[in-house]
């Protein structure tokens, strides 16, 4: 075992940090919660690739840098530290490039990771239905050959990001015959396509999060099938397996962390052991979620998928973030009602939007109960009920 | 950074997980909790053979030359087996302070016979106001005496003093001065022990000092050092037992995934039932948590690094953890795992009285929240 890091590691992390800070001092961006998922700066996606830090762990041929799942972890923890805006990159970076790298053509590879390594493809995830949210194999979005085309009939919801995707990363029933898990595959669609519509949609803190996408008769082209026709739920598993495994499931709010921390000092409130017993406690969770994450890396570095690991890592960290955010608000007293845009508002207002967006992060890629049965399954082995 | 084990550590485990399933059964752990010596000679004679008394010392004194990290792995294993005995006093307590604090001739005085399992070492860290141990009012006293000391006080939850031969004892030099610690010789005049009877089942006495003289040779720090080398001792001694109670807490979620998978009720597995797997996949994120944050300070104090927050934050998340594990463990288990016959309350009794020892999670968090500063 070994918790350290080497020296290289350590400098690419200083790398990464002055970075980020040189780009807070030229003011592009002030640091904020949940900036991976909702800060959208195609501009800052396009310096973060110039440094060659999307697609970092894919080979250089498609574009990427060929580094390690430990740098890909350095790079996304300071993002995270100091929510920077990269949620145009966010989900490529983190799962639909390694989708087409595991099971998309050479012609795909080709075409897709290098344009997402320049910050150029943004993706967004075409999985739940509304009928098909947990049981996501019984989506009923329907894909029929038509000569070199599939034609895509049907409705994706809750699908993050796509105001500003350029491509999604959609699940559709090939089979509507076979059983539910043996009748899905996997497209790439383009968002320009004609029959493809979205309609915005807001979340609970105000923001515009997602978008129902509307599929009449859009057809796409065969070469855009990813992996094997039927394939695609098997494909789905895999694909979910790193959806789950990063640290922006503990780190998500981490800038009001940080700022709470602050504003316990400044205020006099230090002294208030109920307020330090509360701080130290969250500390302690923190760091058993950022454990647990650096956890999934190493199966990763490891060479291996990372399964029941990001299963346990993501249910683990999603339940802190909202215990964060509520001991925000305690501490904060009245003022922690106060939203972004009001008078008086301390800390930006990060902790009512932060207490009212975690909600969220326990239910995407997996619920905090499924990710228990999947832990419960796979890990433990228990049996099926 | 990598969390799996090395090699050699994988096959430390696996021999350790051998040797102590054979030798150290759940019949021998009752039947030796039940003793009045609490440990047994010849197992000791043996583990000393497989060289886990000197694993951790330098070879020049005749250990094994291995790091801190390693004796996790064991600890680990020892806290799966609930090994009874004075592995955790002879070695985390006495060897590694004297280890860390001593001077080459008193290292070489007793490590080696410690290694070869021919002497057994303790420490007596409590005063009765034990809620204080960071700062403690020391109130054994070490007075000068001709060539030496004579010490005198009370110490309590002194663990396996009845086999020590040596005792490292804290005491206060005067009301200036510190505190300053020395190896005490157990058979000297003026040392009475009384055993007190508590919840984990070990053996813990109260240890009267009357009077007791010690040679200046015998003190491994003196007020310069001694305040520092009873927090090193502290902070291993709150590591090596969050690793113990790692090894406690797997155990437990493994017999209770089996319990579950075999038990049936309304004709089928309890374990089929979403609510009871629910439970497990808690459980399983408190082990692995608690193993994560105690090897990362086993990790840091092996190499020597400043560790406060880093052992304070494993004590705090096992003990609280290791309680949420075994209570679900028991609720799993239903009445049979709160009879003596059944093995559950081993591991819930030492879980408990580990989460009182080395500092509790409020002092800890205590310690957390100054380390952030606050
Ligand atoms: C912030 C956010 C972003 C999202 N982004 C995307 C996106 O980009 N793309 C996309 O495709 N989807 C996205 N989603 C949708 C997300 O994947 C679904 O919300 C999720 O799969 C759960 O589905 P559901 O909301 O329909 O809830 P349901 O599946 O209806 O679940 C409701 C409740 O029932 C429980 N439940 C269901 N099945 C079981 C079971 N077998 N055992 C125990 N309990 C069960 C659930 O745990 C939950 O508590 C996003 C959701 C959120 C909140």
């Amino acid at each position: 075992m070994d918790f350290g890091f080497t020296e290289e590691q350590n400098r690419f992390r200083e790398e990464v940090r002055s970075f980020l800070e040189e780009e807070i001092r030229e003011g592009h961006w002030q640091p904020a919660c949940d900036a991976w998922i909702q800060g959208f700066d195609p501009a800052f996606t396009r310096r973060v690739s110039e440094r060659g830090w999307i697609g970092m762990i894919w080979p250089r041929e498609y574009g990427g840098q060929g580094r390690s799942h430990i740098d890909r972890l350095i790079l996304t923890e300071e993002m995270l530290r100091y929510g920077a805006p990269a949620a145009c990159h966010w989900f490529a970076d983190r799962q639909v490039g390694g989708a087409i790298l595991s099971f998309g053509s050479e012609e795909l590879k080709r075409e897709f990771l290098p344009r997402i390594a320049r910050g150029e493809a943004y993706f967004g995830l075409g999985m739940s239905e509304p009928g098909a949210g947990s049981d996501l194999a019984s989506l009923q979005t329907r894909a029929v050959e038509d000569g070199d085309y599939y034609v895509l009939d049907g409705q994706k919801t809750w699908t993050s990001c796509a105001y500003f995707a350029h491509y999604f990363d959609v699940y559709a029933r090939t089979d509507p015959d076979a059983p539910k898990h043996r009748g899905i595959s996997e497209f790439i669609v383009d968002a320009t396509l004609p029959g493809l519509s979205r309609i915005p949609m807001t979340d609970i803190t105000g923001t515009e999060a997602w978008s129902d996408l509307f599929f009449d008769s859009v057809r796409v082209h065969k070469k855009y099938l990813i992996g094997e026709k039927n394939r695609g739920f098997y494909q789905v598993l895999h694909q979910l397996d790193y959806e789950r495994s990063g640290l922006e499931r503990i780190m998500g709010n981490y800038p009001l962390f940080e700022a709470i921390v602050q504003f316990t000092k400044e205020n006099g409130l230090s002294g208030d052991p109920l307020v330090r017993s509360k701080l130290a406690q969250l500390q302690v969770e923190f760091e058993v979620g950022r454990l647990l994450g650096y956890r999934v890396t190493s199966v990763m570095e490891e060479g291996r998928t990372p399964n029941w690991e990001s299963a346990m890592s993501k249910a683990y960290s999603t339940e802190f973030e909202k215990r964060l955010a509520n001991v925000a608000m305690e501490i904060l007293g009245p003022y922690g009602q106060l939203m972004p845009e009001s008078r008086l508002v301390p800390l930006r207002g990060m902790a009512p939007h932060s207490y009212l967006g975690s909600k969220g992060y326990s239910l995407q890629a997996g619920t905090t109960e499924i990710l228990r049965n999947v832990l419960a399954a796979r890990g433990l082995g228990l049996p099926g009920s | 950074m990598k969390f799996s084990l090395t090699e050699e550590q994988e096959m430390l485990k696996k021999t350790a997980r051998d040797f102590l399933s054979e030798k150290c059964p759940r019949a021998f752990v009752r039947q030796t909790e039940e003793s009045e010596v609490g440990y047994s000679r010849d197992l000791w004679q043996e583990m000393a053979e497989l060289g886990w008394m000197g694993l951790a010392f330098p070879e020049e004194y005749g250990g094994g030359g291995m790091s801190f990290l390693d004796l996790a792995v064991l600890l680990e294993e020892m806290g799966r087996a609930c090994l009874p005995g004075p592995f955790f006093s002879t070695v985390v307590l006495g060897g590694l302070t004297i280890q860390d604090a001593g001077s080459m001739e008193q290292r070489q005085r007793y490590l080696p016979p410690a290694i070869r399992g021919e002497s057994i070492l303790s420490m007596a860290l409590y005063e009765p106001d034990v809620r204080h141990y960071d700062a403690p009012p020391i109130t054994v006293e070490a007075t000068p005496d001709g060539e030496g000391y004579r010490l005198s006080g009370t110490t309590v939850f002194v663990p396996d003093a009845h086999l020590s031969d040596h005792l490292l004892c804290v005491t206060s030099t005067g009301p200036e001065d510190g505190i300053a610690i020395f190896a005490v010789d157990a058979g000297s005049a003026g040392i009475s022990y009384s055993p007190l009877s508590t919840i984990g089942g070990d053996k813990l006495f109260e240890v009267s000092l009357d009077r007791v003289s010690v040679p200046r040779s015998n003190m491994l720090a003196g007020p310069d050092r001694g305040r520092r080398t009873v927090q090193k001792a502290l902070e291993r001694a709150a590591v090596a037992r969050c690793c113990e109670v790692v090894g406690n807490m797997q155990r437990v979620l493994d017999m209770t995934v089996d319990y579950a998978r075999e038990r049936k009720q309304f004709d089928r597995p309890i374990g089929s039932f979403q609510v009871i797997q629910h439970y497990c996949a808690e459980m399983a994120t408190d082990v692995d948590g608690a193993r994560f944050c105690s090897y990362r300070a086993a990790w840091m104090l092996s190499k020597g690094l400043p560790c406060s927050s880093e052992v304070a934050i494993a004590k705090v998340w096992t003990g609280e953890a290791s309680r949420r594990v075994l209570d679900r463990a028991h609720q799993i288990h239903g009445a049979i795992g709160v009879t003596m016959e059944h093995d559950l309350h081993f591991y819930t009794r030492r879980a408990k009285a580990a989460e009182l020892v080395f500092g509790g999670a409020d002092y800890h968090r205590e310690t957390v929240a100054r380390e952030m500063r606050l």
